[in-house]
């Protein structure tokens, strides 16, 4: 049927969520305005900037460009999901905070979600990888410097067990 | 920006999704990856009424041998599948390392290669490697099917030879031929940004070591990706040294038709396409019996 409104069911951070939405409605709307999930940050609406990004079935994509119905029956996870237990931080996110990898804070969560995915793939990458990884991230205030320091750190923290050196 | 309202269908079967199309025609657009249609859509660009969306045919999601030695990819592969597919990186690594030059991980990760190739930008990589690959696309309506040539699919900007019931449902690249290599170059801003300038090397060489076939292709060099046929043919019966690649280089560098934009000057983008001419046929040169051929 061609539908002019669709019901969406899916699972976000591991909790079901039921709505009625346009299909025009964004991925990343959806997240912020139907469900609350205001830690997803919209830029540009079209793909350059990545502050919107989640991982849709474990892959880092971005929200802005896929539509609400579009995540019928699949898995996201945003920021709000790296927190695993209680309030404890995810180690990417203390070592951004212990490495100044954020002034601002705009485009953190996609960086975060980008660099979450890429450290599950390489554990223990060079500097040259995370500055290829980050380039689909634009941040407008560090300069980078910071962060490519707050993912090194998060990488050694990871791999030695997630302990703080 | 937010996109224009428009209704939305979830296609069960391919016949299914290519009936609908073939009763709303160009009102109707298919939605794959969708990585190109919604940035466009949030601009208002595009304003389909209706998006048949094709994700759920994951019987499309296929990268397979056939017969012949050539390979088939399927119209829902994602760009990112392509750059670790053991079968594309044993015989078509062509595919692969331009694959990792498509905007970002995360674009890459949703993008599919026919639509791709069906939004026919001619600034984007794959276009250009399929025309020095010599592939065939296979297109399907509710009426039949058909093989379209890579170089009459790409009519102009933005614009295909599919006609408005089609679907672009398979590529098929054929087998190269033994002692080819194949190399693709292209020099952007930063990574992931469309390239100033690309090109794609594919070099055949006799026993004896002088060239039999050449294909150069370049991306964001024309309306459509533009294949430099006289610097290719330069290259054939010589046995390629630096003064070879220096002319073919010269003569991509006339025989293109960049437009120039704001990254770079049309003359910029001519003597891009000069240097990395010389070095993609030089690259592909050393590859030259490390991809694995059908023959």
């Amino acid at each position: 049927m061609i539908e002019g409104l669709f019901t969406v069911t899916t699972s976000v951070n591991g909790s079901p969520y039921t709505r009625v939405v346009e299909p025009r409605l964004l991925l990343s709307d959806f997240l912020r305005h139907e469900l609350g999930l205001t830690g997803t940050h919209v830029g540009c609406e079209h793909g350059v900037c990545g502050a919107c990004t989640i991982l849709f079935d474990g892959l880092p994509m971005r929200s802005c460009l896929m539509f609400a119905p579009q995540a019928h029956g699949h898995e996201i996870v945003t920021v709000e999901g790296l927190v695993a237990d209680g309030d404890r931080l995810h180690p990417l996110q203390e070592a951004f905070r212990d490495a100044h990898g954020l002034q601002c804070g705009f485009c953190t969560p996609g960086i975060l979600m980008t660099m979450k995915a890429f450290l599950d793939e390489h554990p223990s990458p060079s500097e040259a990888e995370i500055r290829e990884a980050l380039s689909g991230n634009l941040c407008r205030c560090t300069g980078y410097q910071h962060i490519v320091e707050a993912v090194t750190l998060a990488a050694t923290r990871i791999a030695g067990g997630g302990r703080k050196s | 920006m937010k996109p224009a309202a428009f209704k939305y269908l979830v296609a069960e079967t391919l016949d299914h999704a290519l009936a609908v199309k073939a009763e709303h025609g160009d009102e109707a657009k298919f939605l794959a990856g969708g990585q190109s249609l919604i940035p466009a859509m949030n601009f208002r660009l595009a304003e389909p009424a209706l998006l048949i969306d094709i994700n759920a045919l994951t019987d499309m999601a296929y990268v397979r041998e056939s017969g012949d030695g050539a390979i088939r990819i399927g119209a829902l592969i994602r760009q990112r599948t392509l750059e670790r597919d053991p079968t594309i990186a044993r015989h078509q690594s062509l595919v692969r390392e331009a694959a990792g030059h498509v905007a970002h991980p995360q674009i890459r990760n949703r993008g599919t290669l026919c639509g791709n190739l069906a939004h026919a930008d001619p600034a984007s990589e794959q276009p250009a490697v399929l025309l020095a690959l010599g592939a065939r696309l296979r297109s399907q309506s509710a009426s039949g099917e058909r093989w379209i040539e890579a170089r009459d699919f790409f009519v102009s900007l933005f614009t295909t030879a599919l006609e408005e019931d089609e679907m672009l449902v398979e590529v098929e690249l054929p087998a190269l031929a033994p002692r080819t290599g194949t190399c693709f170059i292209e020099l952007a801003r930063r990574p992931g940004d469309y390239a100033m300038m690309g090109v794609a090397a594919v070099i055949t060489l006799g026993e004896d070591g002088t060239c039999v076939d050449a294909r150069l292709t370049y991306c964001n060099a024309g309306e459509v990706p533009v294949a430099a046929d006289r610097a290719a043919r330069s290259l054939v019966g010589e046995r390629i040294g630096d003064e070879h690649l220096r002319a073919a280089g010269d003569l991509a560098r006339e025989e293109i038709s960049p437009t120039g934009n704001a990254q770079a000057s049309e003359a910029f983008q001519r003597h891009l396409a000069a240097v990395l001419t010389v070095r993609a046929v030089k690259r592909a040169l050393s590859e030259v019996g490390k991809v694995e051929g059908g023959g």
